[in-house]
């Protein structure tokens, strides 16, 4: 047990702050995705082919290729792009881009195709009559969607949102591979320096299992309080 | 854009798929086959053996798969018993420790789909068997496998997908899959842009052949319910 005092002794500390690193960018990340969606739904649901391509190949690809190669193509493209856009303004060093930055981007970018998703799907349940009705009424655009859609569209998403929070959540060990000391990379670096993996990799475990079921419990309280009928 | 290096690592990407394939395949029967057992556990009326299977499974899809298999590949190998017995066979691989994290995992998320569709299937169906005369064995095999069947055929169909996309994460324990190859390649010519979109694109090759079986495998179990 002596691994996990907190101080120079053991591990505590550092887990401790390894369990903020991975909230922190997971939020990031779901933030970043949820911003994607909100920009890739309406272009899913457009009636021009040329959008709807454009939407479609974004959630095809990301859904289908893995996300390890996903963060690759960020840790090493990003830093060699802005090298490149450096290197015309005469700077020829080595940039590193933050990692938190870069781990954030990637799998918020594989978490937006998922919530488009899950929006799209939304929008698409919503009954025909709503729009018809609030168009009927005269209702301005933002009323009409800050006050009759939104609120439908969060009910029935919600749910399903929860989903896309905990495959977010546990795609963020992936950033491990580069170099951003969250759970994951805190485990692989205190199980190096004690030679006991077992008990590292078995503790991280333990601590996604709780991360996780605690935002589940979380989710659930949202989805009561939305949970309103008509 | 490197051309030439694109297409000087096409052929070794599609080497390696191979090894993609091949860890695909034995997880996904290895899974499938842990994944019946478990769902048949858990629609069983024994407490015990429902909250085995219970357990099982949320304990696989609360942590990360890439937890999972540095348990079992850095892990495992530090007990000393595990070296003396036969399933050192299995772990002092990397193949072996990646097939096993990926076989567990898909197992626990295809038993949840397993669960739902029995779950599901409507009472009167069974009714109907019972009033027939059927025995239980019949019931089971001739009705209820059936329409489990034919109800979690495009969900599996998903996961099939998602498990191709795990064993991505074999390439961290040294696995020389696409992706580790790929990463290899990366490091060593700094450009990350082309070799991913050959490597990507032999993964949606993937993706969309695992739909298209699907899709057939959906029309062959198709029955009006």
């Amino acid at each position: 047990m002596e691994y996990l005092y907190f101080g120079a002794k053991g591990w505590g500390d550092e887990l401790f702050f390894a369990v903020l690193m991975t909230i922190a960018v997971s939020i990031a990340a779901m933030a970043i995705g949820i911003l994607f969606s909100f920009i890739f739904t309406p272009l899913k649901l457009s009636k021009f082919f040329f959008l709807r391509l454009i939407a479609n190949s974004y959630t095809t690809f990301v859904r289908g290729i893995p996300e390890l190669l996903i963060i690759y193509l960020f840790f090493f493209g990003g830093s060699a792009s802005l090298m490149f856009v450096a290197k015309l303004f005469g700077y020829n060093g080595y940039i590193e881009i933050n990692a938190f930055i870069t781990g954030a981007f990637a799998i918020g970018i594989i978490s937006g195709a998922y919530s488009t998703e899950v929006f799209r799907g939304a929008v698409q349940s919503l009954d025909k009559g709503q729009f018809e009705a609030s168009k009927v009424l005269g209702l301005k655009k933002p009323v009409y969607f800050f006050k009759i859609i939104l609120p439908q569209i969060l009910r029935l998403a919600i749910p399903n949102l929860n989903n896309v929070w905990q495959i977010t959540l546990k795609d963020t060990s992936l950033i491990s591979v580069t170099g951003l000391v969250e759970i994951m990379r805190q485990s692989y670096i205190a199980a190096g320096s004690t030679r006991d993996p077992l008990f590292f990799y078995s503790l991280a475990a333990v601590l996604y299992l709780v991360l996780t079921i605690v935002s589940l419990k979380f989710f659930n309280k949202i989805e009561k309080k939305y949970k309103v009928g008509y | 854009m490197d051309l030439e290096l694109m297409l000087t690592s096409l052929p070794k990407l599609l080497y390696a798929s191979l090894v993609t394939l091949k860890l695909l395949a034995s997880s996904l029967i290895v899974g499938l086959i842990l994944a019946v057992f478990f769902s048949i556990m858990r629609i069983s009326k024994n407490r015990f053996l429902f909250y085995l299977s219970y357990i099982f499974s949320n304990l696989f899809r609360g942590t990360p798969l890439l937890v999972q298999i540095f348990i079992i590949y850095y892990g495992f190998g530090q007990i000393e018993y595990l070296r003396s017995t036969i399933f050192w066979v299995i772990f002092k691989e990397p193949f072996g420790c990646a097939m096993l994290a990926l076989s567990l995992n898909t197992a626990a998320y295809t038993s949840e789909i397993l669960r739902s569709a029995f779950e599901t299937i409507k009472i009167g169906y069974i009714e109907a068997g019972q009033s027939l005369g059927l025995s239980k064995g019949t019931i089971f095999f001739k009705i209820k496998v059936p329409i489990a069947i034919h109800q979690s055929l495009s969900a599996y169909g998903n996961e099939i997908i998602l498990l191709m996309k795990g064993t991505a994460l074999a390439s961290t324990v040294t696995l020389m899959d696409i992706t580790g190859v790929a990463k290899n390649i990366i490091s060593t010519s700094f450009k990350p842009i082309e070799v991913f979109i050959v490597a990507g694109s032999i993964y949606l090759c993937l993706t969309f052949l695992i739909q298209y079986f699907i899709k057939i495998a959906e029309n062959k179990f198709k029955i009006n319910v």
